[in-house]
């Protein structure tokens, strides 16, 4: 009887009744994250910073002796914007469909989650929040390299926060549905050449779209990094008109919806088997999870196998 | 309908389950009913079903056909509020390498929805129950095979569930580790917790379980209490006869003439149920080896397989 008191009292309090997406369920995506952030921070952190210093020192100066000024900004204040952006996409993007891909093809880290009282669609959630929100966080960085670099701080960059948190957050689905869709690690080739290349070149990041042909910069219409770069020089010089910013906003706004349905049911095709999905892979898959977690999955903990 | 308040409520009841992949028909009119607080073995042979049924349990997989209810609730619709109520014991091993004893722990209260200040709590019995309680702090990449296991054991435990279900917890395990699992099994019995294993160690489900169900090409063949389906199709007593000149296939066709249930045991053959041998046919036979009937006798009688 006192047993029986125990557990009713150590049960979880559900909130809501099943099916419903709740907000906890989400947190406790994002609060696993956390915990494996704490694994991981110096090396993210460390690439945060490189990344960014590395791109302005080698482009802003080489390019910028050449180049001095451009679309009335000088070339290292463009650039530094632009940067942000690019890192945010970095960041959000590139984990989340390679890090994704690999918890649940190798890891079998969501076909541990999904036998929690989480669904589909708030591990999605959580998983891009995670990301989003790392993205607010460390899209600052490159700014503040920016400012070192001779970039004139301003009240408009404490908005870049938050502009980071919305790109992230898009990014960050967009790489999920595409982790979904993809199915072997090779394809991941196609991704990044043929999508991540071409969305952080065609975005006016490194040099404005106006010298580009008219269907390139119709396409860049699409391109949430785009309107993120817009965005970022807009708070950032100033000089944004408030309907031509809330126009960025609402594309990435109705990117993120549209992406957070497809990466939930793409994800949702993946992870629930409603027929015609091949076997779990072998047992053997300790050997794959070895070979790919530390390298691509988990840069950030590479460590040497060790013999058991 | 609410969730249970009497144990009236069967933990598990399937009904005419189906389970397709393309052509192949993995479940195939499964019905099992199990009443709370029985520890049930769930035994096949390889591809009988087992894991497809766990994941059906926890609606990573869609039954083509037929109703499943846990604990009350219907699934796959009210699937989450089943399973905040109960703990899944992967078959894989996902636990996060590179994170520690506790960080592991940790990361499932949140995923399970431990109350904040039950959560250390939580964290320190499941220590305690895994017989790691010094070892919060150490990586899961240092801890042995059998130490792993029990982790991955009691990361279900979290949350007290009221049902737990365990896709082979022991494959692989060398004898002692799996003796050192047996005592968190029972551990889970005297709380009155339900358990669903499935195992391919047929003394281990003979030990450890109330109940067997054995699972043959999609469906339950036979269920009952280990000893009630040894008496039932073993008998008391196996007799294992090795053939004389006349070769094994005629000894066994002699033995089979007189009614008897015979099968292979390497060179020799085993008669079950060899109390009940008329003297006239033991006359004919050599001096056989005597030995108790068990489930063993009973799985490969039913099943048609051998076990290695
Ligand atoms: N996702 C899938 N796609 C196609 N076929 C599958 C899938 N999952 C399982 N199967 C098939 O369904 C059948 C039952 O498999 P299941 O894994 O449930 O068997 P099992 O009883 O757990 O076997 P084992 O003892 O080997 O673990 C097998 O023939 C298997 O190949
Ligand atoms: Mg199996």
């Amino acid at each position: 009887m006192t047993l029986r008191q125990t557990r009713e009292d150590a049960r979880p309090e559900i909130h809501a009744r099943p099916g419903r997406f709740e907000a906890d369920a989400v947190l406790g995506v994002v609060a696993r994250e956390w915990i494996l952030y704490g694994q991981s921070w110096r090396a993210t952190t460390f690439a945060a910073v490189v990344e960014p210093t590395l791109y302005l020192l080698c482009f802003g100066f080489g390019m910028g002796a050449l180049i001095g000024t451009l679309a009335g900004y000088s070339y290292i204040d463009f650039l530094g914007t632009g940067i942000v952006a690019v890192s945010v996409m970095f960041q959000s993007m590139m984990p989340a469909v390679i890090n994704t891909f690999i918890k649940r093809r190798f890891l079998h880290t969501y076909e541990g989650i999904l036998a929690t009282p989480i669904d589909v669609r708030e591990l999605v959630t959580g998983e891009a929040l995670w990301l989003a929100l790392r993205s607010g966080v460390y899209g600052c960085v490159p700014l503040l390299v920016a400012i070192g670099f001779g970039l004139r701080p301003g009240p408009g960059m404490l908005l870049v926060p938050f502009i980071a948190f919305l790109a992230g957050f898009a990014f960050a689905l967009f790489g999920i549905w595409i982790s979904a869709v993809i199915t072997s690690v090779r394809s991941m080739d196609y991704v990044f050449s043929g999508l991540f290349t071409p969305l952080f070149l065609v975005a006016g990041t490194f040099f404005p779209l106006t010298e580009l042909p008219d269907w390139v910069q119709s396409a860049a219409m699409v391109n949430p990094l785009y309107h993120a770069v817009e965005l970022i020089r807009g708070v950032v010089f100033g000089g944004l008109a408030p309907v031509t910013a809330l126009g960025h906003v609402a594309v990435l706004l109705a990117f993120i919806v549209l992406m957070w349905f497809l990466a939930g049911f793409q994800m949702r095709r993946r992870v629930v088997s409603s027929g015609g999905l091949p076997p779990a892979p072998p047992p053997s898959h300790a050997a794959t999870r070895r070979r790919w977690a530390p390298s691509a999955a988990r840069s950030s903990r590479a460590r040497p196998p060790r013999s058991r | 309908m609410g969730p249970s308040d009497s144990s009236a409520v069967p933990a598990l009841l399937l009904r005419g389950v189906v389970k397709r992949f393309g052509s192949l028909t993995a479940v195939d009119g499964l019905d099992l009913d199990v009443p709370q607080g029985v520890v049930l073995g769930l035994l096949g042979p390889n591809g009988a079903g087992k894991s497809t049924t766990m994941k059906m349990l926890t609606a990573q997989s869609l039954a083509d056909e037929g109703e499943i209810r846990i604990l009350g609730h219907e699934i796959p619709a009210e699937s989450k509020w089943a399973r905040a109520r109960m703990g899944v014991v992967p078959q894989h091993d996902n636990l996060d390498e590179e994170l520690t004893v506790e960080q592991n722990l940790r990361m499932f209260s949140f995923l399970y929805r431990v109350p904040r200040r039950q959560r250390r709590e939580a964290i320190g019995r499941a220590m305690r129950l895994a017989q790691l309680g010094d070892r919060g702090d150490t990586l899961v990449d240092d801890l042995s095979g059998g130490m792993r296991r029990r982790l991955l054991i009691v990361r279900a435990l979290l949350h007290r569930p009221e049902l737990v279900l365990m896709d082979e917890p022991t494959v692989g395990l060398d004898p002692q580790v799996r003796q050192d699992l047996w005592g968190v099994i029972n551990a889970l019995r005297a709380e009155g917790v339900t358990v669903l294993m499935s195992t391919h160690y047929i003394e281990e489900a003979e030990r450890l379980s109330d109940e067997v169900a054995l699972m043959a090409a999609g469906r339950v063949v036979e269920r009952g209490t280990p000893a009630d389906l040894v008496a039932k199709y073993a008998g008391a007593t196996v007799e294992e006869y090795t053939p004389g000149e006349d070769g094994i296939d005629a000894l066994e066709a002699l033995i089979r003439g007189h009614g008897f249930t015979t099968r292979r045991t390497g060179t020799t053959v085993s008669v079950l149920r060899a109390e009940e041998l008329p003297e006239s046919l033991r006359d004919r036979l050599a001096t056989p080896l005597r030995r108790a009937s068990n489930l063993e006798d009973v799985f490969v009688t039913l099943t048609g397989e051998s076990v290695e």
